[in-house]
C-alpha cells in the first residue's frame, strides 16, 4: 500500500491563491498505437500495455521515482484510499480487468494504466500551480513518448477512446473552495462563467460527483484547435482569476455586510466539530468547509489550513477505516470514530 | 427485397453490413430486437449527449450502418456507449465524428498542439501546418471564408490533405 501523504504532497496549504484554490491538476490521456482502446481490448492486449509501461526506464533501478501498484491484488479499502487522494478514478478502482497505477514518492504524480484510455498521466500540486504541474506532466510524457508510440493523427491529434478528449488530450483543473459565493447566492454567476468559458464544473470527487462543502472542480472541455500552452495561459490568465475574483468579492461582502452571520456559522461549525459524538461524512465536510473559510478570513485563529485539509481527507470512509479500524459503511461505530478523530485533531 | 428479422422473422427495419477480414456479413433486425441489441437506442444513462447526437433514421427508413473494419465496433454501439473501439475508428467513422467533435470543441476541426517526437521527421512541416490550422480554425469560427480559403491554399502547398490524412 502507498504510504501516508506527507507535508510535501498536494494536501498542503500553499501556492498562489491558497485560500481559495486547494489544488491544481493536469491530466493527459494517451493510447498505444495499434492496440484497441481499453473497453474493446482483450485481457492479453491490456496486459501488453501494462508490460510496455513497466519496461519504461522510469521504473528501473532502486532510485526509481515511480512505484507500480497492481490493482487486481489491491484490497478494496486501499483502492478507495487512492480514489480519496485523487490518485485514481472511481471507474478505475471498480474495474475488473488487468490494470495498475504508478505513483511517485511524493504522491503528486500518478499514471493509471488501462483506465478509459491506456494511459492517464496526471500531476497534482497544492494551490494554484498549474504551470508547475504542466511542466512535470510534460517531462513524464516525453519519457513515455521515447519508449511507446502513441495513437496520433495529424488532423485529430492524440486519439482517445472518448472523442471529446481528442486533440491535446489534456485536462487542466483546479479544486476551488467557493463557500462565500454560495452564501451570497451568486453561484449562478459561476455556472454562467463556466458556460461562457466552455468549462466543466464537477464536485469534490470529479466526474459524476456532486459538490459537497462548496468544493468545486473546474476544468477545460476544449482540447482541440488550440495548443497546450494556449489552453494553460487561458486557464491561468482568464478562467481561474475570474472565478477567484467572484469568491473574493463575495468574501468581502460577507466580512463587511454580514459579519455577524459569518461569525455565527463559523463558530457553530467549529463548536460542532469540537463536541459532536456522531459525524456523518457529508456533515463533516460541510462543517470543515465552514471552518476553512472562517480560518482563511481569520474569524478563528486556529487550526492551520493544512490541518483542515488533512481532516478533509481523513474523514473519508477508506482513510477513516485505515486510521480507526472501522467499517467503510456509515454505521454508528464509523460516525463515532469520525467524530472522535475530528475532536482529537482540533482540540 | 424485404428482409425478415434474423431473430424473430418480423419485417426487419434495421440493416447492417459488416465487413471483417474481407468477409461480408449482413444483419437484419426488427425494431424490438434491434433495441435489445443496442441499435438505435437512446442510450443508457451514462451515454454521453455527444454520441447521442448521431441521427437515428426514422422508422421504416433503411440504413447501412458502418462498422470499423479493425475492431468491429458499429456506429450503433458507439452511439450507445459514447466511446470508440480503437484508433482506426476515427477513420472508419470520420464522417459521423467530424460534426460531433467540431460542435463539442467550439468549432475546431484540427489539432494544433503537441506532436510526438516519433513524428520528428515531419516536425518543421507539422509545426508550420499546426500554426496554419489554428489560423484556419479561427477564420472559420469568425466566418472569414476568403481568409480561410487562402490559409487552405497555403496548407495544400505544404503537402498532404487539409482534412488530415496520414501525411
Amino acid at each position: 500500500m502507498v504510504g501516508p501523504l506527507d507535508k510535501d504532497s498536494w494536501l498542503g496549504a500553499s501556492g498562489k491563491d491558497w485560500d481559495i484554490v486547494l489544488s491544481s491538476r493536469v491530466r493527459l490521456a494517451r493510447n498505444v498505437a495499434g492496440v484497441p482502446f481499453v473497453g474493446m481490448a482483450s485481457d492479453p492486449d491490456r496486459n501488453e500495455v501494462v508490460g510496455m509501461v513497466r519496461r519504461i526506464p522510469m521504473f528501473a533501478g532502486t532510485e526509481a521515482d515511480l512505484t507500480w501498484h497492481e490493482m487486481e491484488n489491491m484490497e478494496d479499502r486501499d483502492r478507495r484510499m487512492l480514489v480519496e487522494r485523487h490518485l485514481i478514478s472511481h471507474q478505475f478502482a471498480d474495474a475488473t480487468f488487468p490494470r495498475g497505477v504508478a505513483i511517485s514518492k511524493d504522491q503528486r504524480l500518478s499514471v493509471m494504466v488501462n483506465e478509459e484510455d491506456h494511459l492517464r498521466i496526471q500531476t497534482l500540486a497544492p494551490g494554484l500551480a498549474l504551470r508547475e504541474a504542466f511542466q512535470r506532466v510534460s517531462e513524464v510524457r516525453d519519457e513515455f513518448e521515447s519508449s511507446i508510440e502513441f495513437a496520433f493523427s495529424p488532423r485529430w491529434g492524440f486519439l482517445t477512446a472518448c472523442p471529446t478528449n481528442v486533440g491535446c488530450g489534456i485536462r487542466f483543473s483546479v479544486m476551488l473552495h467557493l463557500p462565500a459565493i454560495r452564501i451570497t447566492e451568486e453561484l449562478g454567476r459561476v455556472r454562467q462563467a463556466a458556460k461562457d468559458l466552455d468549462l466543466a464544473v464537477r464536485g469534490y470527487h470529479g466526474e459524476g460527483s456532486e459538490s459537497v462543502g462548496d468544493f468545486f472542480q473546474i476544468s477545460n472541455q476544449i482540447t482541440l484547435g488550440t495548443s497546450e500552452d494556449d489552453l494553460l495561459e487561458e486557464f491561468l490568465g482568464a478562467v481561474v482569476p475570474r472565478l477567484v475574483e467572484y469568491e473574493r468579492h463575495a468574501r468581502t461582502v460577507l466580512q463587511e455586510k454580514k459579519r455577524v452571520m459569518l461569525e455565527d456559522f463559523v463558530h457553530r461549525a467549529h463548536g460542532t466539530l469540537l463536541s459532536a459524538r456522531l459525524l456523518g461524512i457529508d456533515e463533516a465536510i460541510k462543517l470543515l468547509s465552514r471552518l476553512r473559510i472562517g480560518r482563511a478570513l481569520e474569524v478563528v485563529g486556529s487550526p492551520d489550513l493544512a490541518v483542515i485539509h488533512r481532516l478533509l481527507l481523513n474523514v473519508q470512509p477508506a482513510h477513516l477505516c485505515a486510521l480507526s479500524g472501522t467499517s467503510m459503511e456509515e454505521g454508528e461505530e464509523t460516525l463515532a470514530a469520525r467524530a472522535e478523530m475530528v475532536r482529537n485533531a482540533l482540540s | 427485397m424485404e428482409h425478415k428479422c434474423d431473430r424473430c422473422e418480423k419485417p426487419a427495419q434495421v440493416h447492417e453490413v459488416r465487413i471483417k477480414n474481407g468477409k461480408k456479413h449482413e444483419i437484419h433486425l426488427c425494431p424490438e430486437c434491434a433495441a435489445a441489441e443496442g441499435y438505435g437506442s437512446t442510450g443508457g444513462p451514462m451515454a454521453p449527449q455527444f454520441a447521442k447526437a448521431i441521427p437515428v433514421p426514422a422508422q421504416g427508413q433503411k440504413r447501412r450502418i458502418t462498422s470499423c473494419s479493425t475492431c468491429g465496433l458499429s456506429i450503433a454501439k458507439f452511439r450507445h456507449h459514447g466511446v470508440l473501439g480503437c484508433p482506426s475508428c476515427y477513420q472508419a467513422f470520420e464522417k459521423h465524428l467530424e460534426p460531433l467533435i467540431s460542435r463539442a470543441q467550439g468549432g475546431a476541426t484540427h489539432h494544433c498542439g503537441h506532436i510526438p517526437e516519433r513524428q520528428e521527421g515531419h516536425m518543421d512541416r507539422q509545426l508550420q501546418r499546426s500554426k496554419l490550422l489554428k489560423k484556419l480554425n479561427e477564420a472559420i469560427a469568425a466566418e472569414q471564408y476568403e481568409r480561410a480559403a487562402e490559409i487552405r491554399d497555403s496548407l495544400q502547398g505544404l503537402g498532404g490533405s487539409v482534412l488530415g490524412g496520414e501525411d
